[in-house]
């Protein structure tokens, strides 16, 4: 029951986000617009500065999950549907996992886009070892987005929810931010560091158990009033 | 469905529930059984949608205890949940979404192979040629009967309602009320939060009436509904 209420919910989002496109749009729009601005400011003469981009990377994954975040648990406050979610037969951690695996592929697709577009704009050599960098990806998106769906989840009856989300979110994941530029940068240049790249792996592999456990373990009586 | 539990009765034992400093119910001890249909009357603010999200497990009493047949909440688990049914203020239904893929939705949460009872859904709620249609397409009165139907499809054996006839036009009043009569004759226990005595008066079987968060009246109905909330609470 508990997997499978958790892939019932990822397919509703799913199937809600292919009528309305509206989180994927704006996600995307914003993560690109971000990388965008920083490309103007950091980029001179067709020179990048030197390692911003892990930074920008991270930066645009941090700033455009945020946003999805909120979007993703506003369509639950929309006629309440959180609460008819939480009336169903299933441990509440279910929804909680549902959501998370909803956001890890919407933050997938935004990666699939900025990796690409940050390697042409900074002449950033971030395919040169792809399994250490999508390994980055997984641990710091999985990371980020398991605190962010805890906390969006628990503000979606807040009336500042969109103030307080990145307040409360930022100094709970700047270790994960942390560890994956520190990762990513290791990546970087002409002779990439990979035993550097490994330990923030590992780092960030820690914190994902930790985040993760967590967030399983308080989402029901978090969401119980 | 497995680990279906069931109850006949559902019983609040001196519940109390406070929001930080703010008591929203105190003392508040009830029963119900099989068949009846309760109306939870009283005053904007007095304590009915927080006895519902109480029954419906969404909140934990401060003191006291809710039992479902002989036992609780916590000690029945999520299966629970399976028995309780709940329309409230908002319909709980996602707008962008068919009317058959909201039932579709929340038959297969409940467990339930979703065909049969979201086609016999549609028909009770009259939407049967329009189940293809996104829901925000439609008028209050239908989102409310597909909401009602919604909180119904599996059949439960607790149904909450929080004013379930706000916005609702006399057809749709009375659609909805003989599907409660309907519901009380084959055995479910339905709680009714309302404010308008009228349609109340004749459809439920118990009243109870609440003002700040505590209990004054329990007693099977009877005529007259109007002139006992108004010597209890005031005019109305």
């Amino acid at each position: 029951m508990f997997f499978r209420t958790a892939w019932l919910v990822l397919k509703k989002d799913a199937a809600i986000e292919a009528k309305s496109w509206e989180v994927l749009t704006t996600t995307l729009f914003f993560a690109v617009s971000c990388v965008l601005i920083f490309a103007f400011a950091f980029v001179k003469e067709g020179r990048a500065v030197e390692d911003a981009a892990a930074g920008i990377l991270w930066i645009a994954i941090a700033f455009s999950g945020t946003l999805a975040l909120g979007r993703t648990f506003e369509r639950e406050r929309y006629s309440e549907t959180l609460r008819a979610l939480l009336l169903a037969p299933a441990p509440r951690a279910a929804l909680y996992v549902g959501k998370l695996l909803g956001m890890l592929a919407l933050l997938g697709l935004a990666e699939l886009l900025l990796v690409p577009l940050i390697a042409l704009l900074f002449q950033a050599t971030l395919f040169a070892r792809p399994l250490l960098l999508v390994a980055l990806l997984a641990g710091g998106t999985i990371g980020f987005c398991a605190v962010g769906t805890l906390f969006a989840a628990m503000l979606v009856r807040a009336r500042s929810r969109d103030v307080l989300l990145p307040i409360l979110l930022y100094p709970i994941i700047i270790p994960v931010i942390i560890a994956g530029v520190r990762g990513t940068t290791a990546l970087l240049g002409a002779t990439p560091d990979e035993p550097t790249a490994i330990m923030w792996i590992g780092v960030l592999g820690a914190f994902d158990v930790v985040f993760v456990t967590l967030s399983l373990w308080t989402f029901e009586p978090l969401m119980t009033e | 469905m497995k680990d279906r539990v069931d109850f006949d009765s559902v019983q609040i034992f001196d519940v109390s529930r406070h929001f930080g400093r703010r008591r929203a119910l105190a003392n508040v001890s009830l029963a119900a059984r099989a068949g009846d249909i309760v109306g939870l009357l009283g005053p904007n603010g007095a304590g009915k949608s927080t006895l519902i999200t109480m029954l419906a497990t969404l909140a934990t009493p401060s003191k006291g205890e809710i039992r479902y047949g002989n036992e609780t909440a916590s000690r029945l688990g999520p299966s629970l949940r399976t028995r309780i049914g709940l329309l409230a203020h908002e319909l709980h239904l996602y707008p962008e979404l068919s009317a058959r893929q909201n039932l579709r939705f929340f038959a297969e949460l409940y467990g339930l192979d979703a065909r049969a009872p979201v086609d016999d859904a549609l028909e009770s709620a009259g939407l049967a040629d329009r189940g293809d249609e996104a829901v925000s397409t439609f008028s209050r009165g239908m989102r409310q009967r597909l909401a009602l139907e919604r909180s119904l499809l599996h059949a439960p054996r607790l149904v909450l309602l929080d004013e379930p006839f706000t916005g609702l036009d006399d057809r749709a009043v009375g659609l909805i009320s003989d599907r409660l009569r309907r519901l009380a004759a084959a055995g479910t226990i339905v709680l009714l939060a309302t404010h308008d005595l009228d349609l109340a008066d004749g459809l439920v079987t118990r009243v109870a009436l609440i003002r700040d968060g505590r209990l004054l009246l329990d007693e099977p109905a009877s005529p007259g509904l109007r002139a006992r909330y108004r010597a209890r609470i005031g005019a109305h």
